[in-house]
């Protein structure tokens, strides 16, 4: 720790900075008022799938880097799972040296377009930032700033590839390409590892292909990223599912040292209430599957999907919000959350809550679905609501929801989308009966090395931890790598 | 990768394919299967593997045309690959000597059947299989069964090759015959939904492999969710094969057909747009 806070401290007196802090002072940069990014009008986008936040300008973006105070003490990297050099970045946006500040952000960050749309900032860096510690003003848009300059880096037709330092041949694996993955990919590429990324489905991303629609995230600024990490000699073997298509032993036997399993959440839950199998009724994942990896709702592509003008989606997290904004896309009349909490207790992201109110969700909060029913060709068509009022907290410290007594109705839907969690994909736990699992059915690791208990085998994101989020999972993928090296020197 | 080495039509609607994929040919075991997609714009199916040849490095597949993906494949040549071959999945059969097996399968179901009979039979087992079809034409297949089993019996329903009547008027004469442990049945789900019924007439375990729609194939989705003894379970990775008896066959009939109206819609138009497939 004390070597990156020299390094810090080194780099924050850099003449260039120090002569970009005189320019201002700090008074008037407190003065200015925080950006905030437009976006698509509401009664438009709740129609198509273009993205909604529309990105900054470069005036807005150099405007709000001029916020940003570059403090001697900069809190905003201990928010960020990656460890990005945030004044940093922010310093040359100010500066205009914007394809400069871009691979400040990829000295780090293997994503930077993806995270500077979907990491929640809110309560990482920009939770961290001293405008919201020490001055109680809105922080800084580090947010909004890294998706700007990626995006500006993307466009200029100018991408960087970060240095490759001395190719070492050590034929290291990734299972999984998601987030954790390709963070991991990204580092052990530039530490001049031999990089293998092995993929269960035809598209190379995860989560960031088949979870997160196109409104929120494109799928070209991902596969520009991906696009970034081929350049740097990471090779993507799609179709493969190690454990299936091969175990691990095998791989071994070909030459792999070692390996990073970012396998994911794979497995959808569901309530277990009666008619749950009705047709028309979804997993979050199957639902947003079929319209993110399928293209269900172009008719040139052969995947169908279902979905009615009715549509109710059960849970308060990103993923339904994610369904719940999809399926007004794919032109229903009401698109409903149904949550058995109220909406303080929502696990989405509050922008996540406000673009759907925006775009014509309603919300039936402190709301349980109990049973289903259809009509005589298996279609569900109508299902019974139970109201719910809050109790003490419980172990998750939000207030217990309590079913209340004689409150339950019904209600006519032709759709549902069941999104309320899911549970670790036991590919390859299963495939490896040395591996430690946790009842949950997640990897056990290292807190600090992701090693799991199998000699050379690492883990990390949601395999690991359950279901989180992108970044977090990229904090893990780092990690990994870190600690994969270490490793493999050591031996 | 996936290049077809080799095509044959077992009747008109009926296509084998030989294809190149050397680590699934070494890790799959009877009862596996892939997910495919043909094209760009495809969408992704499930095929139980036929066959398997470790040392070629090739699968066997057995499609059947019923709707754009099936007449996409059939339409592959060899030479041409499949875009995307991906497995293999599911859990492998649950092989040991029980005794006496009855295996019963139908249509493009003989497929997936051929494998576990042919576990089944190496095990030490004394199998006995009723092959069924609508017509001659559609019995495939049959040479390779007769290898791996002790008898084979075949049913058409308008009695064109060996005995008129249903899969299981087939399998009735058997069970009065002889003692019988275990019965496995491989076809569509309304043929094995009255298997079932009859084999629980006279109290014989069975497996049935099922064959619901999916996505992933992986686990990720929950497409293929089906109700076995009351619990929902995924045929993907927690099957195919279950305790047929406890599978709620009703439901899996109602679930294949969710996508009946535009699959029919999108099929036509595909028919229009490929006058080869008439």
């Amino acid at each position: 720790m004390a070597e990156v806070s020299e390094y810090l401290k080194q780099e924050r007196e850099k003449e260039w900075r120090v002569a970009l802090r005189a320019n201002m002072k700090n008074k008037e940069r407190t003065q200015l008022e925080r950006v905030s990014m437009s976006e698509q009008e509401a009664d438009k986008r709740n129609k198509d799938f273009t993205e909604v936040n529309c990105g900054l300008s470069e005036e807005e973006a150099r405007n709000e880097a001029r916020r940003c105070l570059d403090c001697v003490n900069p809190t905003c990297i201990t928010g960020c799972p990656v460890s990005i050099n945030i004044p940093k970045f922010i310093k040359r946006i100010e500066q205009g040296d914007l394809l400069e500040s871009a691979r400040v952000l990829k000295e780090t960050n293997a994503l930077p377009a993806v995270c500077g749309r979907v990491c929640p900032q809110e309560v990482q860096c920009e939770e961290a930032c001293f405008y919201t510690q020490k001055l109680n003003k809105p922080a800084v848009a580090i947010g909004h700033l890294e998706r700007f300059v990626a995006d500006y880096e993307q466009n200029s037709g100018q991408m960087s590839v970060p240095e490759i330092t001395k190719l070492n041949g050590i034929k290291v694996a990734s299972i999984g390409s998601g987030p954790a993955g390709l963070a991991f990919a990204g580092d052990m590429a530039k530490m001049g590892y031999d990089v293998t990324v092995f993929e269960a489905l035809h598209e190379i991303g995860g989560v960031l292909k088949y979870g997160i629609p196109e409104f929120r995230l494109p799928n070209n600024i991902v596969d520009v990223e991906i696009d970034v990490l081929e350049k740097m000699g990471v090779k993507f073997i799609r179709n493969f599912i190690v454990g299936a298509t091969a175990s691990i032993e095998e791989l071994r036997k070909e030459g792999f040292e070692a390996f990073m399993v970012g396998s994911g959440a794979g497995l959808p839950n569901f309530m277990h209430i009666p008619g749950e199998n009705f047709i028309g009724i979804y997993s979050s994942n199957e639902y947003l599957t079929r319209v993110n990896l399928m293209n269900a709702a172009d008719p040139d592509f052969d995947t169908p999907v279902l979905s009615g003008k009715k549509v109710a989606v059960i849970g308060g997290g990103n993923t339904a919000m994610d369904a719940v904004r999809t399926s007004k896309r794919l032109g229903a009349d009401r698109s409903m959350i149904i949550y058995r909490r109220s909406i303080e207790e929502m696990p989405a992201r509050n922008e996540e809550i406000i673009h759907a109110q925006e775009e014509g969700v309603e919300f039936m909060n402190l709301h349980n679905p109990l049973e289903y029913y259809a009509d005589e060709k298996g279609r569900v068509c109508r299902m019974k609501v139970q109201k719910m009022e809050l109790g003490e907290p419980d172990a998750s410290g939000r207030r217990r929801p309590i079913p209340i007594e004689g409150s339950e109705f019904f209600m006519d839907v032709d759709t549902v989308v069941v999104s309320v969690g899911v549970s670790p994909n036991p590919l390859i736990p299963s495939s490896m009966k040395e591996l430690d699992v946790s009842r949950w059915g997640t990897i056990v690791v290292d807190q600090d090395s992701m090693h799991s208990s199998v000699k050379g085998v690492f883990a990390g994101g949601d395999i690991v931890r359950g279901g989180a989020t992108v970044i977090l999972a990229m904090g893990d993928g780092r990690k990994a790598a870190g600690a994969m090296d270490d490793y493999l020197k050591s031996r | 990768m996936n290049k077809i080495i080799e095509k044959e039509f077992f009747s008109e609607s009926v296509v084998k394919l030989v294809v190149q994929a050397p680590y699934i040919a070494r890790s799959r075991k009877a009862g596996h299967f892939v997910i495919v997609r043909s094209g760009d714009k495809g969408e992704r199916i499930p095929l139980t593997i036929a066959a398997a040849d470790p040392n070629s490095g090739t699968i066997t597949l057995i499609i059947q045309k019923v709707g754009v993906t099936s007449a996409k494949l059939c339409e592959l040549e060899v030479g041409d690959t499949i875009t995307d071959v991906v497995g293999p999945l599911g859990k492998a059969t649950h092989i040991e000597n029980v005794g006496t097996v009855l295996a019963s399968g139908g249509g493009v179901g003989v497929a997936p059947l051929l494998p576990i009979v042919e576990a089944l039979k190496q095990a030490g087992n004394r199998v006995i299989t009723v092959l069924a079809a609508r017509q001659k034409e559609l019995i495939i297949l049959e040479e390779q069964m007769q290898q791996h089993s002790d008898e084979v019996i075949i049913m058409t329903d308008d009695g064109s090759y060996g005995k008129k009547g249903l899969v299981t008027h087939g399998m009735e004469e058997v069970i009065q015959r002889e003692k019988v442990d275990l019965a496995v049945t491989v076809g569509p789900a309304i043929m094995m939904k009255f298997v079932t019924l009859l084999t629980g007439k006279y109290d014989i375990p069975t497996v049935a492999s099922l064959n619901t729609l999916m996505v992933d194939g992986t686990g990720m989705c929950g497409a293929c969710r089906v109700s076995v003894g009351g619990k929902t379970k995924f045929v993907c990775v927690d099957g195919p094969e279950f305790d047929a008896h406890q599978v709620d066959f009703d439901e899996m009939l109602l679930r294949l057909d969710s996508y009946k109206p535009s699959e029919a819609e999108a099929y036509e138009s595909f028919l229009s747009s490929h006058p080869k497939s008439n």
